[in-house]
């Protein structure tokens, strides 16, 4: 008998910008919302999103671009697989961040671990504090950062 | 069954608290040790986190900082039935660091579970909003206006005038935003309210909806804060599921619904009109104001914008009455504010206390001078905007007045902490960086003069035409000052220039002797 091959095809995903403004019923006040929640989803907010947000909230597509634009959390290019958010504020000053972030940079060139500077997470009695993937940690020294930075995959 | 509290606040989660809880509970299980673990909030004891609390029959005892591989150790010495350990505290009551502080807005800090409506009820929670269902809106303004509460997010505009303005506006719509967005370096008060104790602030601002007539609140979250964004959502959730938010609430005529706004990474929506734009689905632009945002705000309509700690002081407020709150304080500056020790310092925390303490007992009695031991040099109070403080102003203290004769700030409370090994033109250099980095853009003396700012101490710590230039920083500053629309760049100035007059050998200048200051 002949050997049957299998092939499978995976559909592609679809957009899903059409449906998280439709989440949020199209409210041109959610913008910033349905920008989180389509950067959660697909990981950057791509460039092709603009004019469907736009038509679905009843925007200008400069708008919507002038808001992604404005605010440090969202990026429109794919992002590393790892981000590390150090904090860079005075509380972390206080405690060696400034050094922490010179060897964070140093320690993760080449590697898919992006280093971004963060301006406060709240843990300013633990300095200092980072957060990795969206996890926050505190009372980080180089030995802490070294044994998470192994633990990255 | 022992009962066995580890806190679930994100300054215990981000030293390990999760897996410390898997940990016990799992080390309880191979003995055969019969425990319940609620993860209940932060008792605000930073510096021992993890802090683990076992129910004795005197009271609670505390342990800490745990760590997971403490757990065998702890067990063995019998710290289940309260025994002593090297990481044990005593009574949790009996702490003098929490024994010593007046905790009305963090009562119920580190005693309950925050998202169990029970243990709220049970420790006092609704009393507040009880209490405001039964009498009319301009009757809660003049509880709060006679409470002296004024803005804890820095700016202290007194909050009933406030609500007063909102309440006597006229309109079909208004509504109620919770700043908190809180950016501020050293401070955390904001982030522990919302995940430690949510129905107080939920409760707060309800008040606040009954008391002008705005039937729709939002809570303004940054997005650096993921737990405390959940947490605020599962508690409206369980309230509006109780009926304490929502149509009719407890079955009277009011209503009130709730809804949260997460930001995304932009410190300038911490002034409270580019909040309302960022609210609306904008860039986070400043308004220039007037209009006030009590007039038009929100969607141009009345609103009523507090920070987090002022909403979370009106259930008090109103369940025992403008004058208990009163009571404590000093001069104009009246109730506690909830301190926040953070930076280089041994005992870093939350202490609530009354206005009128001084600087030198929050930072040597509470905090045990600095985390590394060496000698203090400087602090810096109220935030990314509030002036650095120097030794010889430690006995200065924390009311409004005070603080603003003497050239600083009494902001959110926050205080960072720096030993000798700070160099102070590198903070009043990461000042005006900051301003650079945050400026919203929408005004010149903020979006240009932080970028000249930055530039202009290069040169001062190059020693290019040092004088000249100090005299050039001296009037960027000025202009910051009197010419920026809000208090981004209108207080960076703050910091800059309290380095330059307190620490004038950092900038290579020679220190004034005291004689000559004087």
């Amino acid at each position: 008998m002949a050997k049957t091959t299998i092939l499978e095809f995976r559909a592609k995903k679809p957009d899903p910008t059409i449906a998280i403004c439709a989440r949020h019923d199209d409210r041109p006040d959610a913008l910033l919302e349905i920008l989180h929640d389509l950067q959660d989803d697909v990981g950057h907010v791509p460039e092709a999103s603009l004019p469907l947000i736009a038509k679905a909230l009843n925007l200008s597509r400069a708008e919507v671009y002038g808001v992604v634009t404005f605010y440090h959390d969202y990026h429109m290019k794919p992002q590393a697989r790892h981000v590390i958010k150090i904090c860079a504020a005075e509380a972390c000053q206080s405690m060696g961040s400034r050094a922490l972030i010179a060897l964070a940079e140093k320690l993760t060139r080449g590697k898919k671990v992006k280093i971004e500077k963060t301006y406060c997470l709240g843990l300013c009695a633990q300095s200092p504090s980072m957060m990795v993937n969206g996890k926050v940690m505190a009372r980080v020294d180089a030995k802490k950062f070294k044994s998470v930075l192994a633990g990255l995959t | 069954m022992i009962k066995i509290y580890i806190p679930r606040d994100s300054s215990a989660k981000a030293v390990g608290a999760d897996a410390l809880a898997e940990a016990i509970a799992n080390h309880a299980k191979a003995k055969k040790i019969s425990i319940q673990i609620i993860r209940n909030s932060s008792r605000g004891l930073a510096f021992a986190e993890t802090f683990v609390e076992v129910e004795t029959p005197k009271g609670r005892v505390g342990y800490g900082p745990v760590d997971v591989k403490d757990v065998k150790g702890l067990f063995a010495s019998g710290f289940h039935e309260g025994r002593k350990h090297k990481l044990c505290h005593g009574l949790v009551e009996q702490i003098p660091y929490l024994k010593n502080q007046e905790r009305l807005t963090f009562a119920r800090a580190g005693i309950t579970d925050p998202v169990s409506l029970t243990d709220y009820t049970a420790h006092g929670g609704f009393e507040g909003l009880r209490k405001a269902l039964t009498i009319i809106g301009a009757d809660i303004v003049k509880e709060v206006t006679d409470s002296g509460l004024r803005g804890r997010g820095g700016a202290a505009f007194p909050t009933g005038i406030k609500w007063k303005t909102v309440h006597d506006a006229k309109s079909d719509q208004k509504y109620i935003c919770c700043n908190a967005d809180e950016g501020d370096s050293g401070t955390f008060a904001d982030r522990m309210v919302m995940e430690g104790d949510p129905f107080m602030l939920i409760e707060g601002m309800t008040i606040a909806g009954i008391a002008v007539g705005a039937s729709k609140g939002y809570v303004y979250i940054r997005s650096e804060y993921p737990d405390a964004i959940a947490t605020m959502k599962d508690a409206i959730g369980i309230a509006t599921a109780d009926n304490w938010l929502g149509d009719h609430i407890q079955h009277t005529d009011k209503s009130f619904s709730l809804e949260v706004r997460r930001g995304a990474g932009a410190y300038i929506c911490g002034e409270e009109t580019a909040m309302l734009e960022s609210l609306e689905g904008k860039r986070g632009m400043v308004r220039p104001k007037p209009p006030i945002p009590a007039l038009e705000g929100l969607f141009g309509k009345p609103t009523v914008i507090n920070n987090v700690l002022s909403f979370a002081a009106v259930p008090f407020i109103l369940a025992k009455g403008s004058k208990a709150y009163a009571d404590f304080g000093m001069g104009r500056s009246r109730g506690t504010l909830p301190f926040q020790l953070a930076g280089n310092i041994k005992r870093g925390g939350l202490v609530e206390k009354a206005f009128g303490v001084s600087i030198r007992t929050l930072i040597n009695d509470f905090g045990g001078g600095t985390a590394t031991g060496k000698k203090f040099r400087a602090a810096q109070i109220g935030g990314p905007l509030g002036s650095y403080v120097s030794a010889e102003q430690l006995d200065l203290v924390m009311d409004y007045e005070t603080m603003a004769a003497n050239g600083a700030m009494v902001g959110h409370g926050g205080i960072v902490v720096f030993d000798t090994t700070v160099d102070m033109a590198a903070q009043a250099r990461f000042a005006m960086e900051f301003c650079a980095i945050e400026s919203c853009g929408k005004c010149t003396p903020c979006r240009i003069g932080s970028t000249r700012g930055l530039e202009v101490i290069d040169k001062i710590t190059a020693n290019d035409n040092r004088s000249e230039n100090l005299q050039l920083l001296e009037d960027l500053c000025q202009t910051m000052t009197d010419g920026s629309l809000c208090a981004m760049g209108g207080l960076t100035p703050m910091p800059v220039m309290s380095a330059v007059k307190l620490f004038p050998e950092d900038f290579g200048m020679k220190k004034q002797s005291k004689k000559a200051a004087e």
